[in-house]
């Protein structure tokens, strides 16, 4: 036998175990190649072989999916494999979702080299493109003929360690990820190319298309004042003298939790900014510059609101990947409203 | 105005007893004279200096700036006007250039921003001056100095070594072995000159937020500066000197704003697909009504000027964006047809947004990188300057500096990696 | 980080110098700020000076806490 040992995830539907009323079935696994795993074994041409095939209900898949991918993983692991194909799922909504966490799995814990193949709308693709190699199908099943030497390729390839190039050529869908890249020109050289096809109306591309933000409908406001618990959040990079938990100048990867028990203001001998983006000279002067403590005590005195919540959370919003900003934010939120508090007030430089 | 640049190859650096370009094309220092000058400086405790040449195993950190060997050998002023010379209108008639040459400043830190120069390994082919025959500086200030002074201090003294340099190697007989003349004239001469040609400037974003984050135009701290017009051969002369590491990474050297390739690729279009009718220089400032009348003003002198095509490039990220963005945005509702040069910051698994701003204008834009990439650099034989900063500073992080000398930094930390003049062949691509 | 917490439903003021980009990036109750290097704070002017413009903006940030939008709001 040459080759490589592949499994192949499927669910209950190409199993051939049943339509809907079999959608509840639990992971199983069967050796050898199953319905279209047969097409991927005539493709695979011998240098690679489906040595089993795992296969779980779409159903019970989507309403456990925690253990399904834990067990899903395990029996798969049990072949041994070198590598995984997951699907094609096509436009199947729950299957190209579990075709996308099992592939995301197989990728992180099992270490292997996987690919997976949907159509471009199904939900999966949203959800996992930026983790997994995924093929575009058509929506339908009579697209398996195109989609099986696709994914096999690119399976090929991956098992020979061969970096994947541009998705475009190679035929996958793009992943969302930066890849640092030297190109044949400099910088200077391929602004004023493209500018002066820009002018004549020509055919230019940008090297990097502007990102669609999304939005959060507004929270309600407070209705209470005078009984609210307002918490202080910065991401101006105020934290303790000596910065203890060594937030990093720039790219923060972490936020830190510090308290207020006892501390009117911010001053310069309890606070400095561990900030690499701004002239640090007036926030070491004056750490409620950026951090208006000395104020939302004296505002708390009064009774102008009922409480300012005594943990501080901070971190350093430089070049800060927004990933990591959207990570600090839900564990801060979830903290946030655990601890009973009423409403928020950001800082930033 | 037409200024030709005397290029002297310079292949080589070593210690001697006299500056000078030897025959074989090694420049050689005379250490005692150039140190003797650098420590007339008071605010220094200490001044030393070293060489490092392409392939060395050499790191060289925390870096501050670089500057290129340049001095006036015919024409009105001096290199680096209105920081170490007069502030007569520079860019016309000869400058003398140590083509490969470079003065690194170093020395103890003055904030986060500073960065790593590798003379050989992975680190060098990030670092445009890893190929540049390097005559490093290693400042010591003395106690107690503000902070402000040991900057200026240490920036002066780049200047000032980079103006000896030339200067000794020209006196001593030195020959240029090639020639380039750039010449740019009136408005009114290139309007005529070339009436079909799109009409194209250069909008010059300058980093301006403060310690570490200034810019200087003839001596002028650009914060101050209401954007303006410069002469393209004005920047050949110094005219524009770095006071910034804005991270190292997407610093603009005085090195790139000497040699500033935007300039040199719109000069070789000019006159065949493009009319490039001058430079506009603006600032980034910390304000919003600053950011909203520098961006304003730029526009609308490119208006003035009848523009149709501007090349915009950033310094810095962050803010920056914010002006980057707005200059796109109304310059495109100004009719102008914009191209922007950025650089990234993607997080270290590429998958986040890479930039703080965005408009759909923006439908041009050229990348010089993603900063947040991580990159191993090997340990090195011999280190230049300081290695304990390397945890602190921009694009390190706790355990960045090993036991066993290697370093795992982000790209930020590498000083020019990712410059936003596009001054290297680094980009980025979507996988 | 400003959308993730408001997720959860609690309102959440941004202080900011650079309003267009917490605009693109959709915080949805805004207050400018003085400068990115002392958002809250001006060093030309005296102590009591800098904290009335401090206060002034702290409670900015709280009566836009307490106001009703559907949209993105700059106060």
């Amino acid at each position: 036998m040459s080759g490589y040992r592949i499994v192949h995830y499927m669910n209950q539907f190409f199993g051939g175990i049943g339509g809907e009323e079999s959608a509840g079935i639990k992971p199983e696994s069967r050796s050898g190649a199953v319905g279209p795993g047969m097409a991927f074994s005539k493709a695979l041409q011998g240098k690679a072989e489906i040595v089993g095939t795992v296969i779980c209900g779409d159903g019970y898949f989507a309403e456990n999916m925690d253990e399904a991918v834990e067990e899903v993983l395990r029996l798969i692991g049990e072949f041994k494999p070198d590598a995984v194909i997951t699907g094609p799922a096509f436009n199947a909504g729950r299957y190209g979702t579990a075709c996308g966490s099992v592939a995301d799995a197989v990728g992180k814990k099992l270490k292997l080299p996987v690919v997976s193949g949907m159509y471009q709308e199904n939900p999966g693709v949203d959800l996992y493109r930026k983790s997994v190699i995924i093929i575009p199908t058509s929506d339908n099943a009579r697209g398996i003929k195109d989609a099986v030497p696709a994914m096999t390729n690119i399976l090929l390839k991956l098992l020979s360690g061969e970096a994947l190039g541009d998705p475009r050529t190679e035929g996958y869908l793009e992943r969302g990820i930066r890849v640092n890249t030297f190109h044949p020109r400099s910088g200077a050289e391929r602004a004023v190319d493209m500018l002066v096809l820009k002018m004549r109306g020509e055919k230019f591309e940008t090297e990097y298309p502007m990102p669609v933000f999304d939005r959060v409908a507004p929270a309600d406001p407070i209705k209470d004042l005078k009984g609210a618990k307002i918490a202080l959040l910065t991401d101006g990079g105020i934290v303790p003298t000596g910065n203890p938990d060594r937030i990093e100048a720039s790219s923060a990867t972490k936020y830190a939790t510090y308290s207020f028990e006892g501390v009117r203001s911010a001053t310069s001998d309890l606070y400095q900014t561990a900030h690499g983006g701004y002239d640090p000279t007036y926030a070491n002067q004056n750490p409620n510059r950026v951090l208006p403590l000395d104020v939302l005590r004296d505002m708390e005195d009064e009774g102008v609101f009922a409480k300012l919540h005594e943990t501080w959370y901070t971190t350093v919003g430089n070049g800060t990947p927004v990933a990591n900003g959207k990570k600090f934010g839900s564990e801060i939120g979830a903290q946030l409203k655990k601890d009973g508090v009423d409403a928020v007030i950001l800082t930033s430089t | 105005m037409r200024l030709e640049l005397h290029r002297a190859r310079v292949k080589g650096i070593r210690w001697g007893s006299a500056t000078a370009l030897a025959g074989d094309g090694v420049l050689q220092v005379n250490r005692d004279e150039l140190l003797a000058l650098i420590r007339e400086d008071g605010r220094f405790a200490g001044v030393d200096a070293d060489l490092a040449s392409p392939g060395d195993r050499v790191r060289i950190v925390p870096v501050k700036d670089v500057v290129e060997p340049r001095c006036k050998i015919e024409g009105d002023g001096e290199v680096f006007p209105g920081m170490i010379g007069d502030v007569e209108t520079v860019g016309q008639g000869k400058t003398f250039v140590l083509d490969g040459a470079a003065v690194v400043t170093c020395g103890k830190i003055v904030g986060f921003q500073e960065g790593i120069i590798d003379m050989s390994g992975v680190g060098a082919e990030y670092t445009p001056y890893s190929v540049t025959f390097n005559l490093v500086l290693i400042f010591r200030p003395v106690d107690g100095i503000e902070i402000y002074e040991y900057e200026q201090a240490c920036r002066l003294a780049g200047l000032k070594a980079a103006l000896y340099l030339a200067r000794s190697a020209h006196e001593s007989g030195a020959a240029a072995d090639r020639v380039e003349t750039f010449e740019l004239p009136s408005v009114p001469e290139l309007l005529s000159a070339y009436p079909k040609l799109p009409r194209v400037a250069y909008l010059y974003q300058l980093q301006t937020q403060g310690l570490l984050h200034d810019t200087y135009v003839y001596g002028l701290d650009a914060k101050r500066l209401i954007a303006t017009i410069i002469h393209p051969n004005e920047t050949m002369d110094g005219a524009i000197v770095s006071g910034n590491c804005v991270s190292s990474c997407d610093k603009n050297s005085t090195f790139t704003h000497q040699n500033n390739p935007v300039i040199s690729a719109l000069y070789a279009r000019h006159g065949v697909d493009l009319n490039f009718v001058g430079v506009i220089i603006s600032n980034e400032n910390v304000t919003l009504i600053d950011k909203r009348r520098s961006s304003a003003y730029a526009v609308k002198l490119a208006r003035i000027l009848g523009i149709e095509g501007l090349v915009i490039s950033e310094e810095g990220f962050g803010n920056p964006d914010a002006d980057l963005i707005m200059n796109c945005h109304r310059a495109e509702i100004a009719g102008i047809r914009t191209v922007l040069i950025t650089d990234e910051y993607a997080g270290r698994d590429g998958a986040s947004q890479s930039l703080a701003d965005a408009t759909k204008e923006a439908d041009a834009v050229v990348s010089c990188g993603n900063a947040n990439m991580i990159v191993e650099l090997p340990k090195m034989d011999r280190v230049i300057g300081y290695t304990d900063y390397v945890d602190v500073i921009a694009g390190g992080f706790s355990g960045s500096l090993r036991a066993d000398g290697s370093i795992e930094v982000e790209l930020q930390a590498i000083t020019g990696a990712t410059c936003e003049l596009g001054f290297t062949r680094m980009g980025a691509k979507t996988l | 980080m400003v959308k993730e917490i408001e997720r959860y439903g609690l309102p959440i003021v941004h202080i900011c110098t650079i309003v267009p980009i917490s605009l693109t990036v959709g915080a949805n109750r805004i207050v400018p700020a003085i400068a990115i290097p002392h958002p809250l704070g001006d060093p030309t002017k005296t102590p009591e000076e800098e904290y009335a413009m401090r206060r002034a903006i702290v409670e900015k940030a709280l009566s836009a806490l307490q106001t009703p939008i559907t949209e993105q709001t700059v106060f």
